[in-house]
């Protein structure tokens, strides 16, 4: 009898051993996320305002291959503004390549809202078989990944004198098929009844699109900005096929050349890199989610 | 009365379709479709003269031993990072949407895709170059436990790179797909686990019985997305270790980049080729699948 309660005992505990691993299992699943995510903006942040002196000192063992652990300090010893203001003031190349990001940014958008959203508008509104087909191949092109259109794309932008200059970037991605797909997932969530109506009351095909579609499918618009917002501002692949001449760049790719002398700088221009990303993040992390959403509707 | 309607209506659509899609469709025919076709038709022909030279360029690739380490890589790198990514953002999933407060959990998790890459690889050196945060953590920890002495191991230019890419990776989108699972747990009619709950059935085997085979078909997108989404590992493998990394991580990316700096256009027009229609071949075969499951 005792040995039976004793081993029941046990296993009581067994028990509520793996219950308390499992809570802490689930503990730790949704607290990695805050570790692996706030580490690295803690790092870039205080990197930010460190001298370049005392970067130096905590970070050479680990580019230069020394036998010390890397080392850092959560308040630096000097805490300075100084790589943002040399950064700001004092490089005017810097400034460029925001720019150069801004423009490139901002051309790609404004040419998928004049030429993709029309395109989502007729695919969710006026469909017929041909639709059908063509949009198939729309969902195909969305899904390819950039090096299997490289090089058809370098070779008409060769022959339209466009390589090493910043069209060359933008132009290809307008006709990026995903903001199509995404924006139509908005439409589609318009009622068929409400066009309906509205043709009924005798609205042009051009004022139900302006007046109806636009105002009420804005959720796929905005996906769609948001999602491409994140990935053109952190484009690498098409500006360095197809950009030779360096003062062209974004500044998704200067920051890997500054080179560890500079370190200052390199978590400073980190940091300025950051801010619209975070700042787009922040307004439109519910389009962003959406957006996800409309990415994985089928039809 | 009624068909003479329904085929005005159809008209009216044919008309404003065109005129409304016809913008970005002349954009795609001209700078996808027709210079698709062109690489199509060079994959045939030599470089410099335009020679025919039937499937002399498909035998290079085939036969060049950097295609074969790339698709081996990419291949291996697929085949471990999908399923790892797949499982790993269900699991979170499935936890997060019993949570209340599930506004913040999912910025966190969504955050990685706002990094910059360039941001991201300077913070991946500082923790996994050799005297690295990792080795500094592990080091510690096996001063505490007594089981292990220093570590110095290099993650980036030896098979461990393998490893951190698919942690860059997973890193980088397990909010994005924990939002497909979660939007696909949302649609699980509630109805169903009440009755279920009603009946007696533990939260296991609500899940296991009513949730997961409700996600079926939330698992095939999520699945061809987070292959598109693996393309992109190339910006961290490319910002941390160059255009030659350490070769567990060459992958297909880095050969078709490399190939292009050298003007080795025939070879990459093959290449092209095969690796587009294959990704057309998967793709259309997940669509059948999909609509397969809609009847």
């Amino acid at each position: 009898m005792a040995g039976r309660s004793g081993s029941k005992h046990q296993f009581r505990i067994l028990y509520d051993g793996l219950r308390r691993l499992r809570s802490a299992l689930r503990v730790g699943l949704l607290a990695l996320p805050t570790v692996l995510v706030c580490l690295p903006v803690f790092l870039i942040v205080t990197g930010s305002v460190m001298s370049n002196g005392e970067l130096g000192r905590y970070l050479e063992t680990v580019f230069y291959d020394g036998t010390e652990y890397i080392r850092w300090k959560i308040v630096p010893d000097y805490p300075t503004f100084g790589n943002y203001g040399k950064l700001l003031f004092l490089s005017p190349q810097f400034f460029v390549l925001f720019w150069n990001s801004v423009k490139m940014t901002a051309g790609i958008l404004a040419g998928q809202l004049l030429a993709g959203v029309p395109a989502a508008w007729a695919f969710a509104v006026y469909q017929g078989r041909g639709s059908r087909i063509l949009f198939t191949l729309y969902v195909v092109l969305m899904l390819l990944p950039f090096q299997v259109t490289m090089l058809s794309s370098y070779l008409v932008l060769d022959r339209l004198h466009m390589i090493d200059t910043p069209g060359g970037v933008i132009i290809p991605a307008v006709f990026s098929t995903l903001p199509v797909f995404l924006t139509y997932g908005g439409f589609r969530s318009i009622p068929v009844q409400l066009l309906e109506a509205a043709r009924i009351d005798g609205a042009g095909e051009w004022r139900i699109f302006g007046m109806i579609g636009l105002p009420l499918g804005r959720s796929g618009l905005l996906s769609a900005f948001v999602l491409g917002f994140l990935e053109y501002w952190n484009m690498m692949e098409q500006p360095m096929a197809f950009l030779e001449d360096k003062s062209l760049w974004p500044l998704s790719l200067y920051l890997p050349e500054i080179t560890w002398e500079q370190a200052g700088y390199a978590f400073a221009a980190s940091a300025i890199t950051l801010i619209p990303a975070v700042f787009v993040f922040a307004w439109g992390q519910d389009y962003l989610e959406q957006g996800i959403i409309y990415s994985g509707l089928k039809e | 009365m009624k068909g003479h309607a329904a085929g005005a209506g159809q008209r009216r659509n044919r008309r404003f379709f065109l005129l409304f899609v016809m913008p970005s469709l002349l954009g795609v025919i001209l700078f996808v479709l027709i210079p698709f076709m062109d690489v199509v038709w060079r994959s045939f022909h030599t470089v410099v003269a335009g020679r025919f030279t039937g499937f002399q360029n498909y035998a290079a690739v085939f036969g060049n031993q950097a295609f074969r380490l790339a698709v081996r890589n990419t291949v291996r790198f697929t085949l471990t990072g999908i399923p790892l990514l797949v499982v790993l953002s269900l699991l979170i999933a499935l936890q997060i949407s019993k949570a209340a407060n599930i506004g913040t959990i999912k910025s966190l998790y969504l955050f990685p895709l706002a990094m910059p890459t360039a941001v991201v690889v300077l913070v991946w050196k500082m923790v996994f170059y050799r005297q690295g945060f990792l080795n500094l953590l592990l080091t510690q920890a096996g001063a505490w436990t007594g089981l292990w002495g220093e570590v110095h191991t290099d993650y980036i230019g030896t098979g461990a790179s393998f490893g951190v890419l698919v942690f860059s990776y997973l890193w980088k989108n397990c909010g994005y797909t924990m939002i497909l699972w979660l939007a696909g747990i949302r649609q699980v009619p509630a109805e169903l686990s009440e009755a279920a709950r009603v009946d007696g059935a533990s939260e296991k085997q609500i899940v296991r019985k009513i949730v997961l085979p409700n996600l079926k078909g939330s698992l095939y997108t999520i699945v061809v997305l987070s292959f598109l989404n693996s393309f992109k590992i190339y910006r961290e493998a490319y910002l941390a270790a160059g255009p030659y990394p350490q070769q567990d991580m060459y992958l297909l990316q880095h050969l078709f980049n490399n190939w292009f700096v050298d003007l080795e256009f025939d070879k990459m027009a093959a290449a092209t080729v095969c690796v587009g229609a294959f990704l057309f071949a998967v793709i259309i075969l997940l669509m059948r699948i999909w609509d397969k499951r809609e009847e």
